[in-house]
Order: C-alpha cells, then structure tokens, then sequence
C-alpha cells in the first residue's frame, strides 16, 4: 500500500510539473503565433506606397496611410509635451521632496490614474477639450495621450531617482551644493538612462491606444493641418480597416498593425538591452 | 570672513522645488477633475433613471430610455471567462519560470510574456477578428455545443463574435499580468518555507501546492484582481469581437456588449444629451468598478510587502 | 586555523608629552541635541574643535557620534524627521541661528563620509570640480588649479594624473576615498569634518588616510568620528568620548588614552566594553 500512494504522488507530481510547462509553453507560443502571424499578413501590404500616400476614396484599392502615420508622431509629440513633464517633475516631488501625506495621495492618484479605463480618458479628453471646441481634433488626441503617460512617467522617474543612493546626494549636499542643483547635475544625470528608457517604453505604450482617440482625434481621409483639426492615426485606422467589409482595408490594417508592433517591440527590445536587470511591476 | 547670513541664493531651490510640487499637485487636480467632470456630465442621465440604471435592461436611444444592465452583464461575463482560462494559464507560467526554468530561460520567458501585455489592444482585436472569430464559429463552437449544449451556456451559436470570443482575447491579454506578479510573488517567497516542505518528504508539487502558493496567496490573488481590472476596461479588443449587441442571453455564444465596448461605438454619434449623459454615467460606473479593483489589489500586494519586509 | 582575536589591552600609543597648543576654537558646540523622530540620539553635548588640530570623537557603535558631527554643518537635517537645538559656532557665529543658509554651512564645513561615494557619472577630473562647478565657477583655468591642489593634498595626485578622464568608480576603494577627501578639499573649506573614513577601507588604504589626516591640520582643523581608538590615537591630538548619545569625557588625546578621569572612558578604552 505505502509504495503505492508513493507511486501516485510521484505520478501526480510529474503531471503537475508538465502541466506549468505547458502553461508556459503555450503562453510564449501565443507570443509567437501573434508575432508571425502578424508579420506574414503585413508584410506583403507595407510598400512605398502605404507608407507615403493618402488613402484612396472608399472602393478603391491602393493608397496608403501617411496622413496616420504623420497624424501618430503629431499625437505621441502632443503627448510628450503634456505627460513628460507632469509625470517627470511629479516623479521628482515623490523621490526628492515628498515624504508626507501629500506625496502619499499624489502617488495614490498617479495609481488611479494609472488604473482608469483608457476609454474613459478618452471622455475626459472629449468634456475638457472637444466640447468647450466644439469640434474633434490633434489637441484632444495629444491631451488623452499625455494623461495617459503620466502615472507610467512619474513612476519610473519616481524608481529610478530613488535608486540613486542617499549617500551621492549627501556628498553633494555637503560640498554645499543646493538641493536642486543636486537634483539637476547629480542625482538626474546618475539616473539618465533609466529615465529616458522609461519614457521611451511610455510612449511605446500609449502608441498603441485606440480608445482614448476614436471620440477626441477622431479619424481623417485627408492630411490633419495643425492642431484643431482631427486627424488620423495608424491605431484608429487599423480599427477603422479591420471592421470594414473591403479586403484591400484588411490588407492595409494588417500592415498598419505590422508597423505599431515594430515600434514596440524596437522600444522594448531596446529597453531590455539598456536595462539588464529592470524590474517591472505593473 | 565670508557670510553666511543670506537667502538670496535660495531661488534656485525655491522654483525648482515649487515646480516639482506644482506638477505633483497638478496630477491630483487632474484626477479631481476627472471624477468630478464624470459626474457633472453624466447628471441628466443620474437624474432622469436614478439607481435603476444599473439594473434596467433597456437601451434605446430612439425612445431614449437607457439602462446599463447588459453591459454591465457583458463586462462581467467577459471578464470571468477570461479569468477562468487566465488564472491556470498564469499561474502556471508563473510556477514553472520559478520552479523549473533555469535562470536564463526564466528570465527570458518573463521578457516575452511581458511583450505580450506590450502589443496593443487594436492589435489583438485585429487577430481576434480574423483568426478566433472564424475559429469560434466553424470549430469551437460547434463541437463544444454538441458535446454540452443542453447546458445553456453553451447553447449553439452561428455568429463567432459573442462573449466568450472576447474572453478568449482578454485571457490571452490579461495573462502577462498575472503571470508577472505572480512570479515575483512566489520569488519573495523565503527558502525556509520549501525546506520546510522538503524536509517533511513532500514532493515538489507538494512543496509548491502546501508550502509556496499558501504563502503567496494574497499576492497571488492580487495579481489576479490587477488583471480583472485590466479586463474590465478593457476597449478595442473586445469592441471588435463581442458583437455589439445590448442583450442578455444565456449563451455565452451569443454576442454581447460591454460598458467600454458601447462608449467606443456610440459616444461620438450620440443622438441626444441624455443619450451622451447616460454614456458618460457608464464611463462613471466602469472608473468606480476598475478603482475599487485595482484598489483591491494594491491592498493584496501591499499587505505582501509587508509581510516579507519584515522578514529579511 | 583560528586567527586571534583582538588583545584585550589598552593601545599602544604614544602620548605626546605636554598639552597640545591652542589657539583658540574653530568650532564650538553648545548644549547640542538632536533627534530622529522621537529618539533622543544626541543629549546637551558642548565641545570645542581648536583651530589646526585634528579632534577625534570615539564611543561604542549607535553611541550618537556619527549624527552629532553630521550636526556640525547642518547634514543630520537632511534626513527626514531629523531634529537639532542647541547652537554651534563657526568664528563666534551660531550656525543655527535664524536665517543662517546651511548651503553656505556646508561650503565652509566640508565632509566625508563612512564610504566612499563618487559621484557615478562624473570622472575623477569631474568629481573634485564637481563643488566648484556646482556653486558656479567654470574658469578652466581655475578649476584645473583646483583640481590638482585638492588632488595634491588629498595624496592621490600621482596616482590619478594620467588619467583624470576616468570615471571616478574606477579607483580603489581607498583611492575613492581620497578622491572624496580631495572633491571636499577642492572647495577649501576651513573645516573638514570625517565619519569614519577608514571603516569600509583595507588597512594599507586605511595607513594612507590616516597619514592624510595628520598632515591635514596643518591648513584645516579636523573633526573625525571613529570607533578605532588606535586611530583615533595615531591621528588627533584631542578625543572626546561619546556614550548613549552623550559626551561623557573629553581632553588632550593623550590623557585620555593614558589618564582617564571617568571610569566609564577607561572601561571602554581598555576594552572592557564596546
């Protein structure tokens, strides 16, 4: 009997053990399936075309998504400027001056801000900027965004001054350097590579959102001129394309989708090598 | 001899920190602003249907009777087929990066998986539609509801969109998230708690499923809630492939709706105020739900933190 | 095989055979407390640091004497929740009176601390004209001056002249510590305070400092934290000793490592405690 229960929970054990294996097998080969799969579908619709050209009237096939591609940069640069430095001084309140209550609900509402639904941030954007504009537009789109980056922005600025030790600061300190000169010239150069990778993944990020802008940028056929037009963007657009009954759209949403999956996997790829042992936590 | 009386030197310290604080107040003024602007704009829609928006069942702009209950209905529904198929699948990444991977393959197995939460949602929308989608329809669904569709939730659909094909979707997003956490979880996890199992003749298995996972349970269900948080705003992804369509049904075949699905679809055609208030009111009950979940989690992982801390 | 321990037995030290000369203090502390949160870490401690002398503060491990010189040019205040009375006087001026900049403090009243700490992302060039450059001069020719006279009295000219270009982490530890002796040097300072500067360093390294030191009273008074009483006898030519966070005894070093008048000062320098 004792050799048989000994049996069992041996056998147990190994079916327990392959199962995880084959958990982790099939998670990466999602991974994979989605890379490949994406790829092969794109590849063949990305051509000077697609990447210069305006889209064609509706039924016609051909034409491209320049005026996206412009209309993405135009946003994610909107977006800088509004969640970099929010997210980046916000970063260095926490990590330098912070200590009390306030630092505590200002980190408190980073993490709500962090956790709101992006669509939601899209009706923000909409009641804040759309409707006192009346009208859909590059400004809207570039303020949901920016929102967007700013609780990923604060914490990694947060994260990464903190890992400067107190020990640098104080040597500054007692040189009798002030404190914000510390901040500048010591601590923040200390930790530069740190930040700027984060704000690279933080763009990367919020490059693929959809939802913030289908009710603030909206979508455009044409070219978007300046910032109070509503203009096109390759997420919108590979969202417009798939759910459209025209195979050529199709086409042109899988290539669109090739060229947002290249972003980020470059940005992230590239943050791996920068920072070998980052450590995230959502 | 030098001076020492003098404040002139002090701007720099002042502006610099004044504007450190400004930035840092600002983002709670923000998130004031939210809250507030979500409740002031959906108003018309909290006064004319008052508490019973959230368990009407109509929604129909035409007669201009709105209530959430379908979507709220939709969201849940995906949310938990997506945890149901998430949960093992995690964990069990989670378990095996840390139990049975060698360090280097652990390492990058945790990068790709963290890829995977790194494509956007649109992207997996887009494979959603055209690979799942047609998957569900021609292979899954049918075989499934042959075996079991006396069972009314697996009752035969013809569509391929419904809300079982989001929580394909969703599961497959959320999985990064619970297998991430999880696993620095289990790794906070002290040695002298495997020893310990070790040591009684347990199993690996045994060790991991009496010592380690019992120990890391609040954490663990902590990332689980991160990721139900996640699920349930989630936009595009299932937009794309629960098909739109504001009814409750017994099949999870069926399409459905979800409360960010319908803001995607019907807030820039809003026909009326009332209609764009009651889209807003939506918007106002998804941020509370997705706050008091990751609220939930935050309070798992933090109690974790706690604990270990005082440990080492 | 089994290393020896320490010999329980007062230094071998060789006391100086009259009272050092003073010529009055650069440095005098009055009543002195200081607090983290609710504990009293530092209790009514008055002292004088004489001018051109090194002065040395010794006491048990968590006895207070790391916060009470951090007090000496305004550092203990950096930390959270830090709390000081009392008053210290730089040239007849307190340094805690109302309105006194502690920036201005710390450009008087340099520091070095227990490890070495280079700035990461500056050279060895960098480091030593990180003080001068920070409070505004960038003269080249100035801060090259600087740069070699802080190198010079810091003893590591020789070793760094080649290869100024170099990141400061690249030097050895003890190397790294003069380097942080010659980055407070460079701003020329009238005092230099150090908290225990040898205590993460190898005793060859450890040799050099202390030889360092010595030679550095004759342009700085010196203030020194440690919890070697040898050192503390090699170097200074005042002790205080420090104990639950007050100062219990305090003299010419010499008597106090061959003649203490307080019990408590002679248990612990014979090693009976601590």
């Amino acid at each position: 009997m004792k050799s048989d229960s000994m049996t069992l929970r041996r056998w147990v054990n190994r079916v327990a053990l392959t199962l995880t294996g084959l958990c982790a097998l099939v998670t990466v080969s999602t991974l994979f399936f989605l890379l490949g799969y994406i790829t092969l579908n794109g590849i063949g619709a990305i051509n000077w075309e697609f990447l210069t050209q305006l889209p064609k009237p509706v039924g016609e096939t051909g034409g491209g998504m320049a005026n996206a591609i412009v209309g993405t940069a135009k946003l994610l640069g909107l977006a800088s400027l509004i969640g970099v430095p929010i997210g980046f001084f916000g970063g260095i309140y926490l990590s330098e001056y912070g200590h009390g209550r306030l630092a505590f609900w200002v980190r408190y509402a980073s993490d709500v801000l962090n956790g709101v639904p992006s669509i939601v941030i899209g009706i923000f954007a909409y009641i804040l900027i759309v409707l006192p504009m009346k009208g859909f537009s590059t400004l809207a789109g570039g303020f949901a965004l920016g929102i967007m980056m700013i609780p990923i922005a604060v914490r990694t600025t947060e994260e990464f001054l903190r890992l400067i030790p107190a020990s640098v600061r104080e040597a500054s300190y007692a040189l009798g350097v002030r404190q914000w000169k510390t901040t500048v010239f010591v601590v923040i150069p200390a930790a530069a590579r740190g930040l700027m990778t984060g704000i690279l993944l933080d763009l990367a990020r919020v490059a693929g959102e959809t939802a913030p802008l289908l009710f603030t940028a909206l979508n455009n056929r044409i070219w978007s001129h300046g910032w109070t037009e509503p203009t096109s963007s390759l997420p919108v657009m590979i969202y417009t394309y798939a759910i459209s009954p025209y195979e050529d759209w199709h086409r042109q949403a899988w290539a669109a989708a090739l060229v947002l999956m290249l972003l980020v996997l470059v940005v992230n790829g590239g943050a791996r090598i920068l920072l070998p042992r980052r450590r995230e936590t959502a | 001899m030098r001076s020492s009386r003098s404040r002139s030197g002090n701007w720099g310290d002042r502006l610099f920190g004044g504007a450190s604080l400004g930035f840092a107040l600002l983002i709670l003024v923000l998130v004031a602003v939210l809250v507030g602007e979500l409740a002031w704009n959906s108003r018309l829609a909290l006064r004319a249907f008052g508490p019973a928006f959230l368990w009407s069942q109509n929604w129909d702009p035409v007669q201009e009777l709105f209530g959430a209950l379908p979507f709220i209905y939709g969201t849940l529904a995906t949310s938990v087929v997506a945890l149901l198929i998430s949960i093992p699948l995690g964990l069990g990444t989670a378990i095996f990066l840390v139990e049975l991977a060698p360090p280097r393959v652990s390492e990058t197995i945790s990068f790709l998986v963290e890829l995977l939460a790194a494509i956007p949602s649109v992207i997996y929308g887009l494979v959603g539609l055209f690979v799942v989608v047609p998957w569900v329809r021609t292979a899954f669904c049918p075989s499934v509801s042959a075996a079991l569709g006396w069972i009314p939730i697996f009752q035969a659909s013809p569509y391929g969109v419904g809300i079982f094909t989001a929580g394909i979707i969703l599961a497959v997003m959320i999985v990064p998230f619970i297998t991430t956490v999880s696993r620095e979880v289990l790794l906070m996890v002290p040695r002298s708690q495997r020893e310990a199992a070790l040591a009684l003749g347990a199993t690996h298995w045994e060790m991991v499923s009496t010592a380690i996972l019992p120990y890391a349970r609040s954490g663990i269900a902590g990332s689980i809630f991160l990721a139900l948080a996640r699920a349930l705003g989630e936009t595009m992804a299932v937009t794309m492939v629960i098909g739109n369509r504001p009814e409750i049904r017994a099949s999870l075949f069926e399409p459905g709706y979800t409360m960010a699905a319908v803001l995607a679809n019907e807030f820039s055609e809003a026909t009326s105020d009332l209609h764009l208030h009651a889209l807003i009111e939506i918007g106002l009950v998804l941020f509370v739900i997705t706050i008091i979940v990751n609220g939930l989690a935050r309070l798992l992982l933090l109690k974790l933190g706690r604990t270990t801390e005082g440990r080492s | 095989m089994s290393t020896p321990s320490e010999p329980v037995m007062p230094p071998r030290i060789t006391p100086p055979a009259e009272e050092p000369r003073v010529e009055g203090a650069a440095l005098a502390v009055e009543k002195l407390n200081a607090w983290f949160g609710s504990n009293h870490v530092v209790k009514d401690i008055s002292i004088s640091f004489p001018k051109h002398h090194v002065t040395a503060l010794i006491g048990p491990s968590g006895c207070g004497k790391s916060t009470f010189i951090r007090c000496l040019n305004r550092m203990h205040e950096v930390v959270p929740g830090a709390r000081v009375s009392g008053s210290v006087l730089l040239e007849g001026d307190n340094i805690y009176a109302e309105g006194v900049d502690p920036v201005r403090i710390r450009r008087r009243i340099g520091m070095v601390f227990q490890k070495p700490n280079p700035f990461p992302t500056m050279s060895i060039y960098d480091n030593v004209a990180a003080g001068l450059r920070l409070n505004g001069t960038n003269r080249v020719s100035v801060l090259d001056a600087a740069v070699e006279e802080g190198l010079h009295l810091a003893a590591l000219w020789d070793e760094v002249k080649d290869k100024l270009r170099a990141p400061g982490t690249s030097l050895s530890g003890g190397q790294q510590q003069r380097l942080c002796i010659a980055r407070a040097l460079a701003v020329k300072p009238e005092i230099l305070l150090m908290d225990e500067p040898c205590s993460a360093l190898d005793p060859i390294a450890t040799g050099k400092i202390e030889e360092l030191i010595y030679q550095l009273r004759e342009r700085y008074t010196v203030g020194i934290v440690t919890h070697n009483m040898q050192q503390a006898a090699r170097v200074s030519s005042f002790t205080g000793f420090l104990l639950m966070g007050e100062l219990v005894e305090f003299g010419a070093t010499g008597k106090i490592f061959t003649n203490p008048k307080d019990s408590r000062t002679e248990a612990y320098i014979t090693g009976r405690f601590g």
